[in-house]
């Protein structure tokens, strides 16, 4: 979602046939009435607990293991009974169909936005988060809050951050990397070889989320405290054109089979940096040993560095007949169970816990390449906005692809994106 | 067949000496009717006409993220208003364009090649048919799996760049960027790849619905097979059926999604190759939930589909009989 904050679903993306999705849940009076004719929901009976039956979906997490782990964290729940749904494919369009109608899990995670809480769909979750608040990092809170109430759960952080070869940057005599955006560009071209490229930044070559990193770059907000655009900064032309000389050269990589999510292009040799997230970060330190080091993407003209901190959080359905038992099992899963919190974040993928106490238990995370990921997500973390809108961030994914792929002028571009986002904004607050 | 009997004998065993139709709805010879017809006509119903229905009904709200919206956020054509000035959406559409240019007259005539020469071969005939048939069996996601990690992969192991590499060329990224748009390639070939087949089949049963004797006569007549009989009996004889396909094909292209999709980064949301389609989605679906806007542009859409499958009726004439 905001810069591309869902880390493996693309993956289960090329799964399913959307078409028939459209056809089907997007005007979801069809599916409502389909629905009311079947009854399985995917609910068990509760056999296991007192009554109450619950369910819980996640988005397919692509590493070996977390689909065995989330059935068992289900199973070992004695207060209810849960069933787990796995949800391969676009999760943001199956959850939010599935919002729409009876048949909806009682337990979801995803992101918070301003209109999932204005149609009602969300259940405050302040009580359950209560002992324990000052033990979430604050960014993890302000992310699942809106307007003074918290309705999700932080479950796992993950940062997203470039990951390099150092063997390959000691080859050509680059001794550090790079503090600036520039200096990564120099940087990318110097380490292109014929059978190597630079950076891989996705298959967008880095328009679908470096417009995002430039505003926390350059000390801007996507909304000013005036419920406007708040980015609306000459700075970001500038910084649009190190996007576009990126593009220009010859050292990015382009057509890979496969996306920046998936460590591939690394771990195969075809690129000596990439973009990347932390849970990649066990698969590449069993395939290229210690030749990782890792840095936060440069900043942009004067700016800062940056890391985006992405992730998910659980929600509680408050539409669904058992709220109590619902937020009951949240508070047991991802509050309480601190062990299984522990087994998530660390068993399978790489994810930073959303709990400073577990921080410092994560030895997993306590060195090497994993403990400065850590570090620079604490440092230059940012996190998506609640009233940050997919159309606003479109906008911005935009303005970038028009200026890189097709020479716009990056100033007049902008001002059409702020006009987007001011009328979108407009609607939300006017 | 059976049901078609069994209804078929009372009605006329009741109906005594002179025969006549009974003209109920429900009963007799129309019995089998709807035993035919009745399922299709339910799934219709509940996956065309009902969502058809109610999307155009939410268009007229504001309805974000809900499929029921109160009466308060009834906005009249303001969801229309939005999408028509929305230059993303006039820009899919001219996306859709481009598309369109390029898939339906390739379509076109590389259905029509593949049948008459599959017409022509004297041997292993029904082997051709279905060779060319089978990929229409394959799903785009499928296909495009294959042309994007096998074939059109960008890196040096992709199959085209492995075969341009042989000739001194350099790896191109075929799915990147914009500059050149290489990716219109890759889209265009899978989707004649996928539905050539089909439009193949029809043509050859039109073709064969062609009397052997008009050529016969023309033959006497001092025409030279070939150039001259294709375009003077052939394709007259093909009328109606290219005018079926070249509808099929129109439409097809307009509700072009999943290779764009599967294809393009970030899943199609790119501004310079946004379908119709990928907009609608986007915004009805995922995180969007703009329900109303997305219901009103789908409508713009199917009007829009609508008015050009009338006009090209019209001006081919769909719906004329053959060679007229």
């Amino acid at each position: 979602m905001v810069a591309s904050g869902n880390s493996k679903k693309a993956f289960a993306d090329f799964m399913v046939n959307r078409r028939r999705m459209l056809a089907l849940g997007g005007m979801a009076a069809g599916a409502g009435a389909l629905s009311a004719c079947g009854g399985d929901t995917g609910r068990d009976d509760g056999g296991d607990g007192d009554g109450a039956s619950l369910l819980q979906w996640y988005h397919e997490y692509g590493e070996a293991g977390t689909q065995e782990a989330v059935q068992r964290y289900a199973e070992e729940y004695t207060d209810a009974g849960v069933s787990v749904e796995w949800i391969p494919g676009d999760y943001d369009a199956a959850i939010s169909s599935a919002l729409l109608t009876d048949d909806a899990p009682d337990v979801f995670e995803w992101h918070l936005n301003r209109a999932m809480v204005e149609a009602g769909q969300v259940e405050p979750l302040d009580d359950i988060l209560a002992d324990v608040i000052d033990d979430i990092p604050e960014s993890d809170i302000a992310r699942n809050t809106l307007d003074g109430t918290i309705y999700g759960v932080r479950m796992i952080d993950d940062p997203q951050y470039i990951v390099y070869r150092p063997s390959m940057f000691e080859d050509a005599g680059i001794s550090a990397p790079p503090t600036t955006f520039e200096e990564l560009v120099d940087i990318a071209i110097e380490l292109t070889t014929s059978d190597v490229k630079g950076i891989d930044f996705g298959a967008a070559g880095g328009t679908d989320r470096l417009g995002q990193h430039m505003i926390h770059s350059l000390g801007l907000s996507f909304i000013g405290d005036d419920k406007q655009a708040g980015f609306d900064d000459p700075r970001m032309a500038e910084a649009a054109e190190q996007v576009v000389r990126l593009n220009q050269s010859d050292a990015l990589l382009l057509g890979a089979p496969t996306d920046w999510w998936d460590p591939s292009s690394m771990s195969q040799g075809l690129t000596a940096m990439s973009w990347t997230g932390l849970w990649t970060m066990p698969v590449l330190l069993e395939n290229l040993g210690d030749d990782i080091g890792v840095f936060p993407n440069p900043g942009f003209v004067d700016g800062s560095p940056t890391v985006f901190n992405g992730g998910w959080s659980a929600f509680v359905n408050a539409n669904s007949s058992n709220v109590e038992a619902a937020k009951a099992f949240t508070k047991w899963l991802w509050v309480d169970n601190t062990e299984n919190i522990l087994d998530w974040c660390l068993s399978y993928g790489f994810h930073i816990p959303a709990r400073l106490s577990l921080r410092e238990q994560a030895d997993e995370l306590s060195s090497g390449p994993s403990a400065e990921v850590v570090a620079m997500s604490q440092e230059y973390g940012w996190a998506e906005d609640p009233d940050w809108t997919p159309t606003m961030n479109t906008a911005v994914q935009d303005w970038l692809s028009n200026v890189v792929n097709e020479g716009a002028d990056p100033v007049d571009e902008l001002s059409k994106t702020v006009e987007t986002v001011n009328s979108e904004l407009d609607g939300i607050f006017g | 067949m059976a049901v078609t009997r069994k209804s078929a004998e009372p009605a006329s065993s009741a109906a005594g000496a002179p025969r006549r139709p009974r003209r109920r709805l429900f009963g007799g010879r129309n019995l089998a009717f709807w035993y035919f017809v009745g399922p299709f006509l339910i799934g219709l119903a509940i996956f065309t006409y009902i969502p058809v229905g109610w999307s155009a009904y939410l268009s007229l709200f504001d309805a974000r993220n809900t499929v029921t919206p109160a009466s308060e956020d009834f906005v009249g054509l303001d969801n229309f208003a939005t999408m028509l000035t929305d230059e993303n959406f006039r820009r899919s559409l001219i996306t859709f364009t481009v598309f369109a240019l390029f898939v339906v007259p390739l379509t076109f005539a590389a259905s029509l090649g593949l049948a008459l020469a599959v017409n022509r071969v004297r041997i292993m005939r029904a082997f051709f048919r279905s060779v060319f048939f089978l990929p229409f069996a394959c799903s785009y996601v499928v296909a495009s799996l294959v042309w994007k990690m096998s074939i059109f992969t960008g890196v040096r192991y992709g199959m085209m760049n492995t075969v341009l590499e042989w000739f001194g060329v350099e790896n191109i990224a075929w799915l990147a960027g914009n500059d050149p748009p290489w990716f219109w390639l890759v889209i265009v070939t899978l989707r004649i790849w996928i539905q050539c087949g089909f439009y193949m089949i029809l043509f050859i049963a039109a073709l064969q619905q062609i009397p052997e004797q008009l050529y016969e006569a023309a033959y006497v007549d001092g025409a030279k097979p070939g150039r001259q009989t294709f375009w003077h009996i052939t394709m007259p004889g093909l009328r109606a059926t290219s005018v079926a396909v070249l509808m099929l094909i129109v439409i097809q292209a307009y509700q072009a999604f999943d290779e764009f999709y599967n294809l393009l980064p970030n899943n199609g949301n790119v501004p310079y190759a946004r379908t119709p389609l990928i907009y609608l989605y986007n915004t009805a679906l995922g995180t969007g939930q703009d329900l109303g806007r997305g219901s009103a542009g789908a409508l713009i859409l199917a009007l829009l589909i609508a008015i050009v499958t009338l006009l090209q009726g019209r001006f081919l004439g769909f719906g004329k009989s053959e060679g007229r």
